[in-house]
């Protein structure tokens, strides 16, 4: 789960981690309230879950309060275009209005899990402020490593030996190492897969900030975080996949125009590829899980209707669990009650094979029966031409 | 023969009350695999489905000389399950549950270290040696006995593989479901490797997907090691970056993991990789020519 760059702040604030005196700001004049209260040069900074937000104008300084209300009045309700929201955008509902702070040096901090080691790795580079994967990629040896001892945490002289290796003066060490410190046990204790300060501010005055900040964290932990499971802001989501998640389903809502519903991750993802192998191109992920009923079937084949995109639909069903006959039945009641306007393949293989296609051939409605992925996937590219 | 399991694994069921639990224990029962118990705490002294159930693993491994259990608990137990099977000298356990916190799997492999336990999984089908035992949940019928080795880090993908290497009469020594979480157990190298021992493994399908550098590693392993034939395929080709496709583990993130690397270190490695699912068992048929 993602949240805001203002929420991650506000967590990493409980762990002795400086950020910049900042406000939330939902309209206009809120924000001319918070600059007020500031009381001196602010930075409007969009909030919405994807980075490259200073390249796409979504991050300006404001010299007064008004201005920094003007610029705030032009940037909420905007279409804030990055190199990660793709072409769409994403329209911006607040934004966080932060002291300006007298930059003296911008570094980075950030930590993920290491799945090759098994444990969390704290990175640190001098070079902060910019694109960080493309350091990563050309030059790796730019950035430092300190692996965490889980349950350990991150050591004092980890963190000093980050802290010196980015270059610090001495009389900053202390400052970076406790920030760090910091920063770990925020990591571990919220359950987090990733925790980013990008950049890592000194300023004039030798102090140390995030100045900005993100956080990601495991879905599989969030029961446990019900803190944290409240900042979901559903803005931020597809609405399909908001309707997904509801009923245990697994949909990601892709650009083209062949929907596909598959059980299983892998086999979902490879249904996909086939697609695409055929001259199609998908419209969606969707895995109903290993062992879906007849329900959470009609609703899957109902959400991938909704999307206005598709052109034909396939069923690609290996039945382990999940049986056949089940899947069936949910998909011939799913496309009584809603009509089907469009061509649907069916492709059933594995447990219970025979009734489930019974079920479909009585059915009474036109499905196209596909023999293997290969088949199933070119038929459902030829059936887009038609519809 | 076959890898880790044969007909003398002795089986528990850790979650044997449960729903999934009775299921699969069944159903191995069924198989021919040599179930010998099942652990439920507070169900210690009572029968289920025919099988005795005890409140801890310690005490169904001394009473019944169990060497393997599989483990069918919810996400918020299952790392203890796996710590307390390592703990009572299980050799071989096998978690299917998916949706174990990752922090849960960093401080369980810490704890494994020192143990002489294997773990495969979490989040996986299990292990199945064709015709011997079944560990697991994938459908036993799809499968035949023979001399192909499968290891896979997804579910329903593997059965396709093995459904397409069946059809054309080609049987499997053993299938290794490793799992789609990004902290597992026994990785591609350790079944690779498995497999590149056993006499009368032949030939290995190896089926990765996006996300995380397994399957480059196994690649340089397989390049430095392995004489025999692999074919390969890794899905998500088509996967958006920076979107969590299902498994936990299966994610472009920070431009690593994408399906193009992977295939080009393995091709690089000698492994005959398909670009369509479709083509694994052909591709097989035609290695093994």
């Amino acid at each position: 789960m993602k949240i805001h760059e203002y929420q991650a702040k506000q967590i990493l604030a409980r762990y002795n981690v400086r950020i910049p005196r900042g406000e939330v700001a939902y309209t206009k004049e809120e924000a001319r309230d918070a600059a007020h209260r500031i009381g001196r040069t602010v930075v409007v900074k969009a909030q919405i879950h994807a980075g490259g937000r200073g390249k796409g104008g979504g991050v300006k300084v404001a010299k007064s309060a008004d201005e920094a209300a003007e610029i705030a009045g032009r940037m909420i309700g905007m279409n804030l275009v990055t190199a990660q929201t793709g072409p769409e955008g994403r329209r911006v509902q607040k934004v966080l209005i932060e002291e300006g702070l007298d930059i003296r040096q911008e570094l980075y901090l950030g930590i993920v899990i290491d799945r090759q080691v098994g444990k969390p790795v704290f990175m640190a580079s001098a070079s902060g402020g910019m694109d960080i994967e493309e350091v990563a990629s050309k030059h790796p040896e730019l950035i430092l490593k300190e692996y965490v001892e889980p349950g350990l945490g991150l050591q004092a002289f980890q963190g000093r030996r980050l802290a010196f290796g980015l270059g610090l003066a001495p009389e900053l060490i202390n400052d970076a190492v406790q920030f760090m410190m910091g920063l770990y046990r925020a990591f571990e204790d919220t359950d987090a897969s990733l925790a980013e300060i990008n950049p890592f501010l000194v300023t004039g005055d030798n102090k140390v900030y995030a100045l900005d900040a993100k956080m990601n964290f495991d879905d599989n932990a969030l029961y446990r975080h019900r803190d944290i499971k409240e900042l979901r802001d559903l803005n931020e989501e597809d609405p399909l996949e908001i309707e997904a998640s509801k009923f245990g389903l697994n949909y990601i809502k892709l650009d083209g125009n062949v929907a596909c519903m598959v059980n299983g991750a892998g086999l979902a993802m490879a249904t996909m590829d086939i697609i695409k192998l055929a001259g199609g191109s998908p419209a969606n992920f969707l895995d109903v899980g290993g062992g879906a009923s007849e329900e959470q079937v009609k609703n899957a084949f109902r959400i991938l209707l909704s999307d206005k995109h598709v052109k034909a639909v396939l069923i690609n069903i290996f039945g382990g669990i999940m049986r056949c006959d089940v899947v069936a039945s949910g998909v011939v009641e799913a496309a009584k009650a809603i009509g089907v306007q469009v061509p649907v393949v069916v492709r059933l293989e594995g447990t219970n094979v025979e009734q489930g296609q019974q079920i479909l051939r009585n059915s009474g409605l036109n499905f196209i029966v596909a023999d293997g992925m290969k088949d199933a996937a070119e038929k459902v590219v030829a059936a887009t031409g038609k519809a | 023969m076959s890898v880790l399991v044969d007909e003398n694994t002795r089986l528990i069921v850790q979650g044997i009350t449960g729903r999934e639990g009775t299921f699969h224990a069944v159903q191995a029962v069924k198989y021919g695999t040599r179930v010998v118990a099942g652990v439920t705490p507070g169900k210690g002294g009572t029968k289920h489905e025919g099988l005795d159930v005890f409140n801890t693993v310690e005490e169904a491994r001394r009473k019944t000389g169990a060497n393997a259990s599989v483990i069918f608990v919810p996400p918020q137990f299952a790392a203890d399950a796996i710590m307390e099977a390592a703990a009572a000298g299980i050799e071989l356990v096998v978690c299917i549950t998916e949706g174990i916190p990752t922090f849960d799997m960093i401080r369980t492999s810490a704890f494994l270290k020192d143990k002489k336990t294997r773990l495969i999984g979490p989040n996986c089908p299990g292990i199945i040696s064709p015709g011997k035992c079944k560990i697991g949940i994938m459908p036993g019928h799809i499968h035949l006995q023979g001399n192909v080795g499968v290891v896979s880090r997804s579910g329903t993908l593997t059965y396709e593989a093995v459904g397409q290497l069946t059809k054309r009469k080609i049987g499997q020594s053993t299938c290794i479901g490793i799992g789609g979480d990004p902290i597992i157990g026994t990785t591609f190298i350790d079944a690779i490797s498995l497999f590149n021992e056993d006499q009368d493994t032949y030939g290995i399908v190896m089926i990765g997907e996006i996300g995380g550098t397994a399957e480059e590693e196994a690649a340089a392993y397989i390049k430095a090691k392995v004489k025999k034939p692999v074919v390969g395929f890794i899905c998500g080709q088509t996967a958006p970056p920076g979107r969590r496709m299902g498994h936990a583990g299966a994610i472009v993130a920070g431009g690593k993991g994408t399906a193009v690397e992977k295939m080009a270190a393995m091709e690089a490695a000698g492994i005959r990789v398909v670009k369509s699912p479709a083509e694994i068992g052909d591709a097989m048929q035609e290695s093994l020519k």
